[in-house]
């Protein structure tokens, strides 16, 4: 199945996987890759490291747009089907109040815009995240167990066009890797 | 765990070495003396204007009633800040909890705005008149709350309730200002929770009294939180501004950062959204119901020129906003914010309005002289109090153990 499989590189080669032996060094080293203009790579950490993004240098995310347009489309729903129904499929009198009620069909209107913007904030961050993965080339790599435990990694894929085994390497062993290793896709 | 290393002991000696009074000479020195200028020029002129004109009368006291809830709902805002700060711990918040408190220490002065109003109580409320309440059995049923002694006696009570809480959460925090104690900060998180009790207690029943009772007839018992809504974004808007004309006045530009102003500015988007879920709510239920006893609020308001002015409320004081407020990038931007807090102040202004002048002019929508007098006024007389409290101590609780904690947050 095609979603629970990541995105990898067309070569027999994943990339290179580089250790890191605090959350200060990996902070610096993301700020010298992404000085170096590499695109397609990315960092592991067992905690949230404040600040990583900057030193990585990512872009906003699109989350917020994803979960702005599906409560936006929740709230069209809502309304959309409660004055179709009252007014147009079945049209009745209900206490005297007109077909097209808009006030009593707040609550629902409101509901569905609630959500739908959860909705799109939890399966828009799985669908960027590209989750749920199976399985991923950095799993065959003993080491990178630890990115759950005590390991800070930085992981640089060999489709990047900057990609190069022996000198990315040597840049993540400049930048302050206690260990770097190629992975095999 | 935050990538640059820091000391957090360095920023709050480097802060207590600073200056971060208001220098002498700074030009917002001058604001109490302003202040006295505008509220004796708007509520001399009112008084002058009003009481010499019997048929003007009525207008004064309902035209100083709104000026003078618009200032107290903003003090009361700033209670509520300051006392939800200590209750949650709060650490992002101290470099601004110190502009809540001047807030609220103008509550024990703005009692002085409603000991005049107490002689126009029989112009204002319906109910403080015997023969009226004599034929009217509801208003018969209702004298054991509604009659003048007692609604005098409650007033007193709020304002004694407001005034003690602001000057003894004010002291503490000043006097933690020279001693740093971490036990005062405990003191004032234990006393925060009956603080924020006393608090809603006061306020949903000072709304009862001075705005609801205007139309004895009618009742909504969300009606404290409806304006306590409209309180709240009063304050986190004015807070905003303040913050914001600090930096620009050469005030704290280097405590106050574009992460406090995101974080205001998020309050203020909640209690937007907040105030419309309330209000949207009273209006619902009165509307479902359609019983006669509670439309007749919303029938004047949705009728005339009164009509226009609930639907400017609906979109100006949320739907506008709401979607203005959403970006990230806009509450982190000052002019962005300052826009969208004084538009919301505007707003607040209209709210209060629109809740007391239909009593008054049930046909339609009536600005007069006398509105302005009483808002300069009422203005005046909450910033010479704010302006004094300003000069008395330091711009930011500098005392404050979770002071550096402030001065580095960040969101995430």
């Amino acid at each position: 199945m095609a979603l629970l499989r990541p995105r990898l590189p067309p070569s027999e080669r994943f990339g290179a996987l580089a250790e890191f032996a605090t959350p200060a060094a990996l902070y610096r080293a993301c700020e010298g890759v992404r000085d170096a203009g590499y695109t397609r790579w990315d960092a592991h950490a067992p905690f949230p490291v404040h600040g990583l993004d900057r030193a990585m240098g990512l872009r906003a995310s699109r989350l917020p747009w994803i979960s702005l347009v599906l409560a936006l489309g929740g709230a069209a729903t809502g309304m959309g089907l409660q004055g179709w129904v009252s007014a147009i499929a079945y049209p009745l009198v209900i206490s005297g109040k007109p077909y097209f009620s808009w006030p009593a069909f707040v609550p629902v209107t409101f509901e569905l815009a609630v959500l739908g913007g959860a909705l799109g904030a939890v399966f828009g961050m799985l669908a960027l995240n590209q989750l749920p993965t199976l399985y991923h080339p950095l799993f065959g790599s003993a080491r990178f167990e630890r990115a759950s435990d005590d390991g800070f990694f930085i992981s640089i894929e060999s489709w990047d066009p900057r990609f190069d085994a022996e000198r990315t390497v040597e840049l993540l062993r400049r930048l302050g890797a206690t260990e770097v290793e190629l992975v095999a896709s | 765990m935050s990538g640059p290393s820091h000391d957090p002991a360095v920023p709050a000696a480097e802060l207590r070495a600073s200056a971060l009074w208001l220098p002498a000479g700074h030009p917002w020195r001058r604001l109490p003396g302003i202040g006295l200028a505008m509220a004796a020029a708007g509520l001399g002129g009112s008084l002058a204007f009003g009481l010499a004109d019997p048929a003007a009368r009525t207008q004064l006291w309902h035209s100083w009633l709104v000026g003078a809830l618009f200032v107290l709902s903003v003090a009361l805002g700033g209670l509520f800040f300051v006392l939800l700060q200590h209750a949650t711990q709060a650490g992002w918040s101290v470099v601004v909890r110190r502009l809540a408190e001047h807030a609220m220490a103008t509550l024990p002065f703005l009692a002085l705005l409603f000991v005049p109003l107490l002689f126009g109580l029989g112009d204002l409320f319906h109910w403080s008149h015997a023969d009226a309440v004599a034929g009217d059995p509801l208003l018969t049923h209702k004298r054991p709350y509604l009659n003048v002694p007692f609604f005098v006696l409650r007033t007193a009570a709020y304002f004694a309730v407001w005034s003690a809480l602001a000057i003894w959460f004010g002291r503490q925090s000043r006097l933690q200002d020279r001693s740093g104690e971490h036990e005062t900060t405990r003191r004032l998180r234990r006393a925060s929770a009956p603080g924020l009790l006393l608090f809603a207690l006061t306020v949903t029943f000072a709304a009862f009294d001075w705005l609801m009772s205007l139309d004895p007839h009618w009742y909504s018992t969300i009606f404290g939180v409806y304006f306590f809504s409209g309180s709240t974004v009063g304050i986190l808007a004015f807070l905003s501004l303040v913050a914001i004309a600090a930096r620009r006045a050469g005030l704290l530009s280097e405590v106050i950062s574009a992460e406090h102003l995101h974080d205001l500015g998020k309050l203020l988007f909640a209690f937007v959204a907040f105030w419309a879920y309330i209000g949207f709510s009273q209006f619902f239920l009165v509307w479902y119901g359609n019983l006669p006893e509670e439309t007749g609020f919303f029938a004047v308001r949705l009728s005339g020129s009164w009509r226009a002015a609930s639907i400017l409320l609906a979109v100006g004081h949320f739907v506008v906003p709401f979607f203005f407020l959403l970006p990230r990038t806009i509450k982190r931007h000052e002019g962005a914010l300052a826009a969208a807090s004084g538009w919301l102040l505007l707003m607040h202004l209209l709210d209060l309005h629109w809740l007391v002048m239909p009593n008054l002019h049930a046909a339609g929508i009536s600005l007069g002289l006398l509105d302005g007098a009483a808002l300069i006024g009422s203005v005046g007389a909450f910033l010479a109090a704010f302006g004094w409290s300003l000069r008395r101590s330091a711009l930011v609780p500098i005392g404050d153990p979770r002071l550096p904690e402030s001065l580095l947050f960040e969101n995430p």
